[in-house]
């Protein structure tokens, strides 16, 4: 067996765990059904016999799909490292042929792989709505929306992780993990023209954090469903994807870090 | 013959949050050797040093000063964990995995053969006597079928090594006896057992040779009918009180 295999395996192992809890949990179903709910409440309503009203229920199908792909993210990744710890697993794991590393990144990859078959299913029920109504099947748009949503959720799997070895309780990760991306995806875009008003060394300071942080409201191209939009040119769609990469690579190696640092007892 | 569990000069020291105190020595200079074949009882009061030595073995804590090995290799690499098999007290699975998907999980771990798994998986369940129960989740087993699958998933990797930490701890007087029949079928197929127990009678049927700490020193080791000889004692309890200086309320 090569290195690499030889590495994978135990984290491949891992990750399966974390799909499995993922879909004999209730979370995913519950947030799944009021989606579906919601939009098809929406979408029986005839509004003024109005054809473009199609455009609006797309765009909150949209961000239902948005809301719940976050908090499923957030919460599995948030718990996964403190319920091994809590239950004790962690100790037969670390027992056997595996470094932390592995747990990491086993817990990565699983979490991340979840979001993405829940995506999958709620994006497949938001394109047979919006094609019954629109009969319109745009897969390039969708693949791209959903690529990039899916590497935008891999950034805040692997923040949600290494919040879950910083902070000592889930549920306090879970919420600054889901204020701040809320707060990037909301507010991330205007930091550089409020720091262009700002005197010096306030200026410096804020065009750093605009530098520095993951720009996760650049993967929210969900108007390129909503309104018919031209695909993005490939090698956009594939420097974003790099971006993704390289940020989820410096939390999930600040992760090793910390939890290398931290003591299991 | 050679050692497949051996410290040399363990010394491990935790950083307390204690005013004034900077360190706290949880274990000093242990010299311990534990050969293939024998079942080793490692004991002591709580707080002696015991889970903080354990730690050490099994990668979990770096130690301060010394080294430990397993099979020659010292437990700072994880391959040297790749023949033992390790039981750690008190621990609740994954609720949401039946026993068969939990071993699974732990044989894919090993890098196990896929031809091989199945196999294995049957042995170990039959051996710990939770076929019948093996498609269920462990979320419905009771404590001492959580502790035989605990003892499953030591085994699942064929170890020629097991570590087991209190293994009869919480378990009633069933449960005892089925995990020491266990550990009597493991010794009579060969295996190295190093388990630590507060049970004196069980450790005095079932172990060849034991190690008694407090205070994170070792105080007496050998052959439990030599401890007993030695100090002049009727039984493993008497040597055991008597090594750790325990005085009875008058």
């Amino acid at each position: 067996m090569n290195a690499a295999a030889s590495f994978y395996s135990p984290v491949q192992a891992i990750a399966g765990v974390v799909i499995r809890e993922l879909y004999r949990r209730k979370d995913f179903y519950v947030l799944f059904v009021l989606t579906a709910l919601i939009t098809l409440v929406l979408g029986s309503v005839n509004f003024f016999n109005e054809d473009k009203i199609v455009r609006y229920l797309k765009e909150i199908c949209l961000f239902l799909i948005w809301v719940s792909s976050l908090v499923i993210a957030i919460t599995t990744a948030a718990r996964q490292i403190p319920a091994e710890r809590e239950n004790r697993t962690l100790f037969p794991l670390l027992a056997k042929p595996v470094t932390r590393h592995h747990v990491v990144l086993g817990k990565f990859f699983g979490c991340w792989y979840a979001s993405g078959l829940c995506l999958v299913v709620f994006y497949f029920f938001f394109a047979v709505i919006s094609g019954a109504r629109e009969h319109a099947w745009p897969i390039v748009n969708y693949f791209q929306c959903f690529t990039l949503h899916w590497f935008m959720l891999g950034v805040v799997t692997a923040l949600a992780l290494l919040g879950s070895i910083v902070f000592a309780a889930p549920s306090s990760n879970n919420t600054i993990t889901f204020v701040t991306v809320t707060t990037i995806l909301l507010l991330a875009r205007h930091l550089n023209k409020m720091a262009l008003s700002l005197n010096e060394p306030l200026q410096t300071l804020v065009y750093t954090f605009y530098f520095g942080i993951p720009h996760l409201e650049l993967f929210d191209v969900r108007d390129l469903i909503v309104h018919d939009w031209a695909a993005i040119p490939w090698l956009v769609w594939l420097g974003a994807l790099g971006y993704a990469t390289v940020y989820a690579g410096i939390f999930l190696a600040a992760t090793c870090y910390a939890f290398r640092q931290k003591s299991v007892n | 013959m050679d050692a497949i569990l051996k410290t040399e000069g363990l010394r491990v020291e935790y950083r307390t949050r204690e005013l004034g105190q900077k360190t706290k020595v949880a274990v000093k200079d242990l010299n311990l050797a534990v050969f293939p074949g024998e079942v080793f009882g490692f004991l002591g009061p709580n707080g002696a040093g015991k889970t903080s030595t354990m730690n050490v073995l099994l990668g979990f804590v770096p130690p301060t000063k010394g080294d430990a090995f397993l099979y020659g290799v010292s437990v700072r690499q994880p391959i040297a964990r790749q023949r033992i098999g390790y039981l750690p007290e008190l621990t609740y699975y994954y609720k949401f995995l039946t026993a068969e998907e939990l071993l699974l999980f732990y044989a894919k771990i090993f890098r196990m053969p896929k031809a091989q798994i199945d196999g294995r998986i049957d042995q170990v369940l039959k051996l710990v006597e939770l076929h019948e129960a093996r498609t269920r989740p462990i979320r419905t087993y009771s404590k001492g079928m959580q502790q035989r699958v605990g003892l499953a998933q030591a085994l699942i990797n064929d170890p020629d090594l097991l570590i087991l930490d209190e293994p009869t701890s919480g378990l009633d007087p069933i449960g005892r006896m089925k995990v020491r029949q266990i550990i009597q079928r493991l010794k009579n197929e060969g295996k190295t057992v190093f388990f630590s127990s507060h049970e004196l009678g069980e450790v005095e049927t079932v172990c060849d040779r034991v190690a008694i700490l407090a205070d994170g020193e070792l105080k007496a080791a050998g052959r439990v009918v030599d401890l007993v000889t030695e100090y002049r004692c009727d039984n493993l309890e008497q040597v055991f009180l008597k090594t750790i200086d325990f005085k009875l309320a008058a």
